[in-house]
């Protein structure tokens, strides 16, 4: 991806949802871009739009109207199946709850996005060791989540996220289930995956401390962008 | 590889609550099998009837008797090969609760008739000599203890008066299926005794046993018999053995239909125990089909997951019932002595109770998969947490 190209491009972006048969705006006319090697906080109360706006980006919710570039891709005319295809080969997610699977090792969880592609058993373990040594967690692979720690399972998550080498990584308050500690430590991994390795990261965050630690602010009222 | 392991563990998840439905399914796929032997042994007399024996007997009532002498007028129509003579005895061993099927039968082409019942050369030749001896199977010699040489005394119910017949030999199935819970006595014994109490009573048997030669040729024999004897004092119907054993079967029919019933009512039982496992087990996942979904996988994946789970718990409830059919069947048709003579568990319920399982298996997981499979990933990530 050339970095004079935006990650993301939105233009006039509207959603809303129906609730008791009314039909409730979230968000209105959002038109901004972010830039590719960016790293974004999107802040605001809550039903802001900010989450809202974040699903739309990773291409798991779909807008009313606008128009949605995601790495040059219009990801709005793309169907379920070719969307799904698209988040597995251009999206990393990191979610507040992990999202691991607990039936799953760590090093299992990782691997899982890998399955859907066409690499060997052999080059998926290569894969799998790299990305659990990046987040500091090559001695807890046969661990499952349960005898994992909040902050281990965080790490976890971020290692299955950078897995199969997405230009973006969406993460939905990804320190809000944490302690201040495990948090710094989360911020900081993120920090590196953006100065290290390139990713465009897109985080939800109501905690100002957290959006300290990206590289820009935007701010959601109501709907609406305030800055 | 990686889908396998996943069911698998999936299965594991709530050892319990997996665990019970297992059980639950081991129970009605067990009952299902048990009430399917159930109505098999109900029509295994039917089952066993050979396509070349015709049973003629008053056209009125079974209860009716026919003179003896149609007997010689049966042998003289085209295509009859051999007849016998059989007497229902009706006769009491000890008390009423021990039934079991007594004949008084016209021994030598009878038992020509009956190549499944196998009896030792020895035995036969005591049992011909004989005046009053009887012929067991091995089933009712195992439930009553009886031996070569023991004397068998019975009351008679259609016959009065104590009766006391020895043992002279006891034959075998040719097949697990062949009925070995009769008693057979010779009929000349029977005749020779009524013809002193009831002289008018002599004579006459409660059906012959007709043995053609050419068995397509079944239905235009028993027309043949029927017509020798139109517009007698006792008309006669014809049937093949088989009919004439389902006209048995018909007269408690409604049993059976309701047996029949139960057994699919214990499996719908456990279809709607099952589907609301499957449902709490896939409610309770959603948040993570959602994050399988945001990773890419599809809705097929999903779907293999869920019913990939219920078939693994229906298939280990099933292989768990089937097995214990058999030793469970054993010990209910010992309990039942000889009131079933024939309680195998056949082939075709085994497929039946298999079918079922794998029936249960899929519905239980038709609707939390299309759940799954249409959740939007939004919706299924707030269940997190």
């Amino acid at each position: 991806m050339s970095l004079s190209v935006p990650a993301v491009e939105i233009r006039h972006l509207v959603k809303s949802y129906w609730r008791g048969g009314q039909k409730v705006p979230v968000l209105e006319d959002i038109t901004f871009d972010i830039a590719t090697g960016d790293f974004i906080a999107l802040m605001g109360p809550s039903g802001s739009g900010k989450s809202t706006l974040l699903n739309l980006i990773a291409g798991i919710d779909r807008p009313d109207s606008g128009e949605l570039r995601v790495g040059g891709t219009d990801i709005m005319t793309l169907n379920e199946a070719e969307l799904a295809d698209w988040r597995s080969r251009n999206v990393g997610f990191i979610f507040q709850f992990y999202n691991l699977m607990p039936v799953l090792t760590a090093f299992e969880n990782v691997e899982l996005p890998l399955l859907l592609t066409g690499l060997s058993s052999r080059a998926r373990r290569e894969h799998v060791d790299m990305a659990l040594a990046m987040v500091g967690l090559s001695d807890r692979m046969e661990h499952y989540p349960s005898e994992l720690s909040g902050g281990q399972q965080q790490r976890v998550a971020i290692a299955r996220a950078i897995i199969t080498d997405p230009a973006i990584l969406v993460a939905d308050e990804p320190t809000g289930d944490l302690d201040r500690a495990s948090a710094d430590d989360i911020l900081a991994l993120m920090e590196r995956m953006n100065s290290e390795l390139g990713k465009t990261i897109i985080m939800v965050t109501h905690d100002p401390y957290a959006a300290k630690r990206a590289r820009s602010v935007k701010h959601l009222e109501k709907g609406v962008l305030a800055d | 590889m990686h889908l396998l392991k996943l069911i698998l563990r999936n299965t594991l998840r709530h050892k319990l609550r997996t665990l019970l439905t297992i059980l639950g399914l081991l129970v009605a796929i067990l009952s299902f099998g048990l009430l399917q032997t159930v109505v098999d042994a109900w029509y295994s007399g039917a089952k066993a009837a050979a396509p070349d024996r015709l049973i003629t007997r008053n056209s009125v009532s079974l209860v009716v008797p026919l003179p003896v002498h149609y007997r010689d007028k049966i042998r003289g129509v085209d295509g009859v090969r051999s007849v016998a003579t059989a007497n229902w005895f009706a006769g009491i061993y000890q008390e009423p609760k021990n039934f079991f099927p007594q004949f008084a039968i016209d021994a030598l082409p009878y038992l020509a008739m009956y190549p499944e019942y196998r009896i030792p050369e020895d035995q036969l030749r005591d049992f011909m000599r004989d005046r009053k001896g009887a012929v067991v199977g091995r089933k009712l010699a195992n439930t009553y203890g009886f031996k070569v040489g023991d004397v068998v005394p019975l009351k008679g119910t259609i016959f009065a008066g104590n009766w006391e017949f020895v043992v002279r030999a006891i034959y075998d199935g040719a097949a697990p299926t062949t009925d070995t819970s009769q008693f057979f006595f010779h009929w000349a014994y029977l005749n020779e005794s009524v013809r002193a109490r009831a002289p008018q009573r002599a004579n006459h048997v409660g059906v012959f046993v007709v043995q053609v030669s050419d068995v397509a040729r079944a239905a235009e024999i028993s027309k043949a018999v029927d017509a020798q004897f139109g517009n007698s004092a006792a008309e006669t119907l014809t049937e093949t053995e088989q009919a004439f054993q389902i006209g048995f079967v018909k007269q408690t029919e409604a049993i059976v239909v309701a047996i029949r019933i139960v057994s699919f009512v214990v499996i719908f039982i456990i279809l709607a125990v099952m589907a609301n496992t499957m449902a709490m087990t896939a409610r309770e996942r959603m948040s993570e089909y959602a994050t399988l979904k945001a990773l890419g996988f599809g809705p097929g994946f999903l779907g293999s997951l869920i019913f990939g789970e219920s078939l693994a718990i229906a298939a280990i409830g099933a292989a768990l019932g089937v097995a214990l059919t058999f030793p469970v069947s054993d010990w209910f048709a010992a309990q039942m002595g000889t009131l079933f003579p024939v309680f195998e568990v056949s082939a075709s319920t085994l497929w039946s109770q298999a079918a079922c399982a794998a029936v249960v298996g899929v519905a239980a997981a038709v609707l939390p998969a299309l759940r799954a499979a249409r959740v939007r990933i939004v919706d299924g990530l707030r269940a997190a947490g």
